[in-house]
């Protein structure tokens, strides 16, 4: 193709700033005192310093997983520090005394920590580097009986409930990352929506990483009882920083007998520059385990991070439960994705539907991986699988590995696959008609993501697609 | 408002228009018949601004502009408008959006207010009924899955939308049945103003006798071999292009 499609710039990462703030950060290195020590700091129950212990022996078995699409230099797990809070006079968690400087980051953010100030109906933890820094909509929420905090106030106030789900969908044994997280998980978010409860708000975690060298390593538990309903979103960035920086959480999902859960995610951790330095590796578990006629929707547009891993899964326990996957997968300059799902049919009647849309751009390498199980006992299991992939000019890459396994004949599992390259045609029809290049570029992906950006949530889908023009930026000349 | 010099032109190596002159004035109909093959597209699309096309030789001044200067949303934005022969589909984009959004950058260049989606909604209640068509074609994707007629039609709709001071038609008629052909020529011919110039490439005499072409051009081997009144149609209809081909080129008028 001609020289209209060639030409990389990315704009300038609008999150890349750093907040100055005094921390309390623990040394780099990982051993079992860190582990002790991380947990001792939380004042965790001596079941959840055992299972950590437990994580970490584990971990210590494993080696990093090296079968995805992707490559990046050997991480050091001794150089990262493992926990970092930031340091300040009043107790965390309180909004009231949240510190100036912290409040003023999310404001930065477009995420502002006031009530009064947010978006209506959506209630937003902030967690910050290790540590939630407060979680809007408490008092709201909890006339309703949902529970809505950080991991840790879960962990005190709610110990039962760990104790029961914790591990239940993603074990510490699952793999490296998962291990690695549940030694050493810092914070995140728990949610629990009683039985026959329609969550009345989206709830929402907004993280950020700012110390640099840190790890950021939180773990969120929702658990929806049954016949409930709860729609959460999960949104993220990092400063700028010249080295790598690892991101290692893990999402738990337990849908109850008819309970519904859509989890959508925008991911906006910053990319590295255009010639591959700095930017997160995002290295992601995701899971969600559905009982009788549940249903488990994973939401995600992923356009930040140098390296991205994470195949959000559901576990199609119960008899007619179902799980959906709907993913756009942007890679711009030298980011990679290797991205997808897994569904594993286990009950009758189950249902899966999987729409992934990549785009690739610059020399970004993109790849989608997913799996369908068809265990023997899961009568009529039914999957749909489209997998699109779109190329904008000649340097990126664009892959598709699907696995399929069926071990009951009754099941039916379809897998369309297509790869399409933006037309220098479609560009100029566009400019022709009065667009530049860049808005040309950002209608045309947008088109191609629509099936997946109607999933999310109202004001979610308008970031999202100023997100993926954003990330595009520069990517036509 | 246009005037075309000695205009020369590339796809790749090979050299398509051979020195193209043409003046078009204001409130004029000029028509650009000529075999297959003959640059009629590559004329137009070079007007446009195409960047598969290279210009070799030759100016376009375009109200006092150089057109070839320009980008081609700097033509849409200096009332530059392109009906393709082979109009694009852009997959998951409503019409409606499509339209909106180009509506509006038109009038940002053009130092106006843009107009939100109600007041757009409107607006195109309206131009839907010049070229009749349906309000559902709003909310499909722009081209996609559309007959050729509807390709054409959508065409003109964004004509209609966009008002444009110079409009290049190329072969809007084609794939057109005879009704279809009438509703577009009358909603080209509602749309003409004083101050308002038409260029319409056709195979056919049939569409000229809607859209009433002041000058008729023949375009064969990249030039221009004949220029005429509207007469030449007629006669091209009767006698073919065979006659015209071993002609010395003319000079355009
Ligand atoms: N993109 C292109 N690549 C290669 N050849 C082209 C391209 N566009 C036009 N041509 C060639 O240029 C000549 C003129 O084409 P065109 O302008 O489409 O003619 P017309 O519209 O008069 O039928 C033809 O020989 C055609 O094959
Ligand atoms: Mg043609």
């Amino acid at each position: 193709m001609s020289s209209a499609i060639d030409q990389l710039v990315s704009k300038e990462y609008q999150y890349g700033f750093s907040t100055d703030i005094a921390a309390d950060t623990i040394p780099p290195g990982l051993n079992e005192d860190v582990v002790r020590l991380i947990s001792a700091k939380k004042g965790e129950p001596p079941f959840l310093l055992e299972w950590r212990l437990k994580a970490f022996r584990r971990w210590q078995q494993m080696t990093e997983p090296h079968w995805s699409n992707v490559t990046y230099p050997a991480i050091d797990y001794q150089a990262v520090s493992y926990y970092s809070a930031p340091r300040t006079a009043k107790p965390l968690g309180s909004l009231d005394a949240l510190d100036p400087k912290i409040r003023e980051t999310y404001n930065k953010l477009g995420i502002p920590l006031n009530e009064q100030k947010l978006l209506a109906g959506v209630a937003v933890d902030a967690v910050f580097d290790s540590v939630s820094v407060g979680t809007t909509y408490k008092e709201e929420l909890k006339k309703h009986g949902i529970i809505f905090c950080s991991f840790g106030e879960a962990v005190r106030e709610h110990p039962d409930l760990i104790e029961k789900y914790l591990g239940s969908v993603v074990p510490y044994s699952d793999n490296f990352f998962a291990a690695l997280n549940s030694a050493v998980f810092s914070d995140g978010s728990f949610v629990y929506i009683p039985k026959g409860v329609r969550c009345p708000m989206e709830l929402s975690t907004y993280f950020r990483i700012n110390a640099a060298d840190t790890g950021q390593f939180e773990r969120t538990l929702i658990v929806a009882d049954e016949g409930s309903y709860v729609s959460y979103l999960e949104g993220c960035t990092a400063p700028k920083r010249s080295t790598n920086q690892l991101h290692a959480a893990v999402v738990e999902i337990v849908a109850l007998d008819n309970a519904t859960v859509k989890y959508s995610t925008v991911q906006n951790w910053y990319a590295g520059d255009e010639q591959g330095v700095g930017g997160i590796y995002n290295f992601v578990t995701k899971r969600g385990k559905a009982f009788t006629n549940s249903k488990i929707s994973w939401t995600q547009v992923e356009t930040g991070s140098a390296i991205t891993w994470k195949y959000p899964s559901v576990i199609l326990q119960g008899d007619n439960s179902t799980g959906e996957f709907y993913s756009v997968a942007v890679v711009n300059n030298m980011q990679q994705a290797d991205t997808g799902t897994k569904m594993i049919h286990i009950g009758r009647n189950t249902k899966s539907n999987i729409v992934s849309k990549g785009i690739s751009a610059g020399k970004g390498q993109n790849s989608y991986r997913g799996q369908v199980k068809v265990m023997p006992r899961a009568e009529n299991a039914r999957n749909y699988t489209q997998c699109d992939s779109m190329l904008i000019g000649n340097a990126c890459g664009a892959h598709t590995f699907p696995y399929i396994e069926a071990q009951n004949n009754t099941a039916t599992i379809e897998h369309e696959a297509s790869t399409s390259k933006i037309g220098e045609d479609q560009i100029f029809y566009l400019k022709q008609r009065g667009m530049s290049a860049e808005q040309a570029v950002s209608m045309i992906v947008s088109g191609f993501c629509r099936e997946v950006f109607k999933e999310l949530p109202m004001e979610f889908a308008l970031e999202a697609q100023q997100l993926l023009g954003i990330t595009l930026e520069g990517s036509v000349g | 408002m246009l005037v075309i010099t000695n205009l020369h032109a590339n796809v790749g190596d090979k050299e398509i228009l051979k020195g193209i002159s043409l003046t078009v004035n204001a409130g004029e109909v000029h028509a650009i018949m000529g075999p297959n093959g003959s640059g009629k597209s590559t004329l137009a699309q070079v007007l446009a601004g195409h960047p598969g096309y290279e210009v070799t030789g030759g100016t376009v001044e375009y109200e006092g502009q150089d057109l070839l200067a320009m980008e081609p949303e700097a033509r849409a934005h200096a009332g530059v408008f392109l009906a393709f022969q082979y109009p694009i589909e852009i997959p998951g984009v409503s019409n409606a959006y499509f339209m909106r959004t180009a509506y509006n950058e038109v009038r940002k260049a053009r130092g106006l207010e843009e107009v939100d989606p109600m007041d757009f909604l409107d607006i195109m209640t309206e131009k839907l009924k010049l070229v009749e068509m349906d309000e559902a074609m709003l909310q499909r994707s722009v081209n996609s899955g559309f007959s050729g007629g509807e390709k054409k039609r959508n065409e003109i709709l964004q004509m209609a939308v966009l008002e444009p001071k110079l409009a290049i038609l190329d072969e809007t008629d084609s794939g057109l049945d005879i009704d279809a052909l009438r509703i577009v020529a009358n909603g080209v011919n509602k749309l003409k103003r004083p101050d308002t110039a038409t260029i319409v490439v056709t195979h056919y005499q049939r569409l000229l006798e809607y859209i009433v072409p002041d000058f008729v051009h023949v375009l064969a081997g990249g030039r221009i071999v004949k220029s005429g009144g509207k007469e030449l149609a007629l006669e091209l209809e009767a006698k073919g292009y065979d006659w015209l081909l071993d002609e010395p080129a003319a000079v355009g008028g």
